[in-house]
Formats: C-alpha cells, sequence, structure tokens
C-alpha cells in the first residue's frame, strides 16, 4: 500500500535581492515517486541537491510551490489537514542539539505528546515504551548534554516515536556520530521498520543506504536513480559521476572482478562478499579463476 | 617536533565531580608528519586537540613545539596561536563576516601585521583551499555552498600560517567527493607547506591511507601510537575501545578467520583486491 506520493514536486525557496525584488531558487525540481506502506527508503544525493528540501516537504514542514504530496492520501498542502500530516510524519534531524528541548531526557520525549494535549496517564506509558524502544530507558531522569551524541539521537529518535507517528523521516541522522553512535542509531530505524514503521532515511553513507529496500538518488534538484540497493550499487560509474560512491563490498568485489576473479553482479554486504569468496568454488569457476 | 611528556588534564579537579580526560599521555611527533588521531567519542581526543593550541592548560606535564613549551605560563598565548592552528568540526559555522576575504583576514588582522601583508596571506589562503580569489573575495560566506564554506574556514585558520595544521573531523557530514576533495586539500597543502598535520577522524580508510603515524585515545590515555599497520594490525584491542578497522581490512580480517590465507596489512580496497586475487590463483 503507497504511504506517501509525491508528484512532480516543485519547490522553490524565495528571497530577496539587494533592490527588494523576490527571487526563486529551485531546490527541487520536478520530482515525483511513492513510499510503500512499512518500507525502508534510503534517500541519498551529494549536499545541495535537495534532499532536506524534500524531506521537509514530506511532513508539511515546507509545502511544495507547484505539485502535490499525499500522506495517507491527505494533501500536505491543505492547511486542514497539517496536524493530521505532522502526525503521521515525524521527522529526526541530523544535529540532536537542535531538537533537545528540555534538561531532562523523559521530559524531552514527553513535549510532543504533552502538546497534542495527550492524557498524562498515556504519556507516561508512551514515554517509558518510547525509551524502551531506543535502549535508553535507563537514561530516563538524566540530563541530555551529559549523553553521548548517539545517545542525544536515540533520545530525539524517542521523541518522534511517543508520538506515535506512522512514517519517520531521518534526515542525516547519523552525520555528526562516530561509528558506534550511527550503528546504534541505524540499528534503531531497522528495528523501527521491522515493527512496521515507514521509514525515509536521507544518509551520506553507502553503507547505511544499502540497508534499504528502497534506494532514491538526488541530484540538482531532481530524482536521477530509484531502485533496489542491488540495482543503484551496480551503477557504480553514474553514481561517482553525481558525486557519490558505492559501499567498501562492491567496490572490492568489482576490483577483484576486474582481477579475473568470478564473482556474482549481486554483491552488496561485506558478508555476501566473504561468503561469495569461501564458499566452495563450482570445477568449471575454479578452472576459469587459475587459467 | 613536537613533544607531549606526561600530559595529564582533570577537569573539576577535587571537585566531587571531577574525572580524568587526559591520563599521563606520551608522544612525539616528527617535523613533516601527517598524524591521525582516533579514539571512541568522549576518549579525551578533543581534550587533546585544546592543549595543542594552549585553549586548556594541563593540570601537569608539557607540550613542546619546536624547543618553545607552550604549556608554560610566560608563552604568549598570540606565540601559541602562531604555532598551531586548530580547525574545528564543522568550522563553517564560525564564519561572521561580510565576505570571504574579511573573514579570512580576521586571524592574521589580530596578530597586528601590516596590511599589506595581510592581504597577500588571505589571497594566498584562499588560494591554497582551491578556492578563485578573485571570484569569491568579495562573495558573502553564507553564500556559498557547504563544502566551500568548509574550505574558507580553513582558509581563515592557514592565513595564520601555522607551522603545525590540527584539523577536528574535517569531513563530518560532506557527501562522498566533497570528502574526498576536502582530504585532497588537506594533503595537498600538507606537501606544499611541508608542515606537520594533525586530523582528528571516525573514518578508519582515510586515516589508514593519509597518515604516517596514529595515535589511539582510550580513557584518556594513548592506547597506541604507530603507523597505520601497526595499529590495525591490533584488531581485538580496537575493536574492545569501540572501534573499527578499514572497510577493506575488515573484509580480509573476515576471510582470513575463514581460513583464506592472505598477508597482514592490507588497508586499501587495492591492496585487499591483490592479495585476495593472488591467493585465489594459488
Amino acid at each position: 500500500m503507497e504511504f506517501v506520493r509525491v508528484e512532480n514536486l516543485i519547490f522553490d525557496y524565495m528571497k530577496t535581492d539587494e533592490g527588494g525584488a523576490p527571487v526563486a531558487t529551485r531546490a527541487i525540481d520536478g520530482v515525483s515517486f511513492c513510499v510503500e506502506k512499512g518500507s525502508f527508503t534510503a534517500i541519498i544525493g551529494q549536499n545541495g541537491s535537495g534532499k532536506s528540501t524534500l524531506a521537509k516537504n514530506l511532513n508539511g514542514l515546507l509545502v511544495p510551490t507547484e505539485g502535490e504530496i499525499t500522506i495517507d492520501g491527505l494533501d500536505t498542502s491543505d492547511p486542514a489537514n497539517i496536524w493530521n500530516v505532522r502526525q503521521k510524519v515525524a521527522m529526526v534531524f541530523q544535529n540532536p542539539d537542535n531538537q533537545i528541548v528540555s534538561a531532562i531526557v523523559e521530559d524531552d520525549v514527553a513535549f510532543g505528546p504533552e502538546n497534542l494535549g495527550i492524557d498524562p496517564a498515556e504519556i507516561r506509558q508512551r514515554v517509558d515504551a518510547a525509551l524502551e524502544g531506543v535502549e535508553m530507558g535507563d537514561y530516563k531522569d538524566k540530563a541530555p548534554h551529559l549523553l553521548s551524541g548517539g545517545q542525544k539521537q536515540r533520545i530525539a529518535i524517542a521523541g518522534a516515536i511517543a508520538m506515535q507517528p506512522e512514517c519517520i523521516v531521518f534526515d542525516e541522522p547519523t552525520a555528526m556520530l562516530d561509528p558506534r553512535g550511527r550503528s546504534e542509531v541505524l540499528k534503531i530505524a531497522l528495528d523501527l521498520n521491522r515493527r512496521g514503521m515507514t521509514v525515509i532515511f536521507i544518509t551520506h553513507f553507502m553503507e547505511e543506504a544499502a540497508c534499504a529496500d528502497h534506494v532514491i538518488v538526488m541530484d540538482g534538484g531532481k530524482l536521477r536513480m530509484e531502485g533496489t540497493p542491488r540495482d543503484i550499487f551496480a551503477r557504480e560509474e553514474e553514481l561517482k559521476a553525481l558525486n557519490l560512491d558505492v559501499p567498501a563490498a562492491v567496490q572490492l568485489a568489482s576490483q577483484l572482478r576486474a582481477r579475473g576473479v568470478d564473482l556474482p553482479d549481486s554483491i552488496l554486504t561485506a558478508e555476501e562478499l566473504v561468503d561469495a569468496l569461501t564458499q566452495p568454488v563450482p570445477a568449471e569457476a575454479a578452472e576459469e579463476v587459475s587459467s | 617536533m613536537i613533544e607531549v611528556r606526561n600530559l595529564t588534564h582533570i577537569y573539576s579537579e577535587g571537585l566531587p565531580h571531577e574525572s580524568v580526560a587526559l591520563d599521563d599521555v606520551n608522544f612525539t611527533i616528527a617535523d613533516g608528519s601527517f598524524v591521525g588521531i582516533i579514539g571512541h567519542t568522549g576518549s579525551g581526543k578533543s581534550t587533546l586537540l585544546q592543549h595543542l593550541n594552549g585553549l586548556l592548560k594541563p593540570s601537569s606535564g608539557t607540550i613542546v613545539i619546536d624547543g618553545t613549551d607552550i604549556t608554560d605560563s610566560h608563552t604568549k598565548m598570540l606565540d601559541i596561536r602562531k604555532k598551531v592552528g586548530l580547525v574545528f568540526q564543522y568550522p563553517e559555522y564560525q564564519l561572521f563576516e561580510e565576505t570571504v576575504a574579511k573573514d579570512v583576514a580576521f586571524g592574521p588582522g589580530n596578530l597586528g601585521l601590516p596590511q599589506e601583508e595581510i592581504d597577500a596571506r588571505v589571497r594566498r589562503s584562499i588560494e591554497l583551499v582551491g578556492l578563485d580569489y578573485e571570484a569569491v573575495k568579495d562573495v558573502s560566506p553564507f553564500e556559498l555552498s557547504g563544502g566551500q564554506k568548509r574550505r574558507v574556514a580553513i582558509a581563515g585558520v592557514l592565513a595564520m600560517e601555522p607551522e603545525v595544521l590540527v584539523l577536528d573531523e574535517p569531513t563530518a557530514g560532506l557527501n562522498p567527493k566533497a570528502h574526498y576533495d576536502i582530504l585532497d586539500m588537506v594533503q595537498e597543502i600538507h606537501e606544499r607547506e611541508k608542515n606537520i598535520t594533525i586530523f582528528v577522524s571516525h573514518n578508519m580508510n582515510d586515516i589508514a591511507r593519509m597518515s604516517d603515524q596514529v595515535l589511539v585515545i582510550d580513557k584518556g590515555r594513548l592506547a597506541m601510537d604507530g603507523t597505520p599497520q601497526e595499529v590495525f594490525a591490533r584488531e581485538e584491542e580496537l575493536k574492545a575501545m569501540g572501534l573499527a578497522l578499514p572497510d577493506a581490512a575488515e573484509i580480509v580480517s573476515q576471510l582470513r578467520k575463514k581460513g583464506m590465507e592472505l598477508p597482514a596489512g592490507c588497508l586499501s580496497v587495492e591492496e585487499a583486491a591483490d592479495a585476495i586475487a593472488a591467493a585465489l590463483k594459488k
């Protein structure tokens, strides 16, 4: 079932020039795609490609200049839908320090539901469940500023979960984290997705995009490629032309093929590469390698 | 040459919440070296960097740069800043002037240099970071792309003509191409200036590829000090500290565990591909 539908989206940022006249800068230029309910979609693209503008259009923080976005059938540009849209789609941003508002972890997570005017007993329940969901239950009475970057980002995610959205848009949630923090946040996003959450995950890390069901590649405000990670990362030259890259395992696999090693085309992860290299080689393939 | 001896830093010393951020750290960096520093968040890396340009003073120990003890209270702060330029994480957030040229001129302006000298340094620094001086000098730094802003911020530090350039995660938040562009630029500056360059990174591929010497900080102590080959050979210890191997080295390690005979010390994708292809042809 389709959850997000983006049709011919155009988005212009308005600025004023020195004379005070309005000038439009086109950030998104005719983008269309769908996101299935319960799927994990990764969006990649170089800085300035329009990824973050797209993300902000997905929960009505920005509304289309032209074109249409529907969330579960609701048009985001209809002001009457805005609260429902935000209820359905939560956002987690790059810098956790910019989205934490309270001095105590559990207060921070409760901030969203409190604004929805939810019954305090229900809030208590949601906050506890959200903190457990990101494995931060033990930190509920701690001060956020004493936590690590990865932990802070998990608190921000708990704040999103407590809103009980159907979809979470992560806008480069791992960019400021160390490797451990990055893998913690990716694991939480994958866990949420396994439990039914629709996840849209913007990232500069190709290894993270490789975990998605579906990858969208943006460049210059346009959608340049779309497909499964296997399809997308098989197009190494095109990605490099868009200033992107492929995961290390894909790189190593293609260099091995260039050195005459027979490997399946589908290799995406380190695990798959290791398996392909250590499984007993069929007789005719072994001959090919040795010749 | 940089000599760090018995460097210890205790935050809130004597108070109930005192914590030892650096604990008896010793290392030497030779002239012209490119040094990578790795460590988990909270390991003490940032505290160490802040000592290198005098932002923090040690609880005990010394840092001697080219014979000058920068931890000595008689050493002028200005002299330390001339010796060591520190580029913080996300340095573009520190841009503040109306034009690129004015922003880059801010540091050397504070050194009390004659105007011609300042102008020459500004031009040179902007060119060093790979920007077209004439094209950007009068532009507001806020009009530039993320990667360009970061270059301007780095130019501001280079304009101080430091003998030691320290960069804290210079590629954080950049896309793959911009990431390599910034690192290539840092490498080029290093080769041209023959300065000591120290960079902190969480990206083990970059650390392995660029460093002559790698320092590993863990819980405030210097856990390892060696070449990338020496450091990344200690896989189990690194993983216990929450650190990883370069991607290619990780794949090679998994293959070795499954019985493939591969040499140690393959850190790059090319080295790993050569070694694996050779092993399969045996």
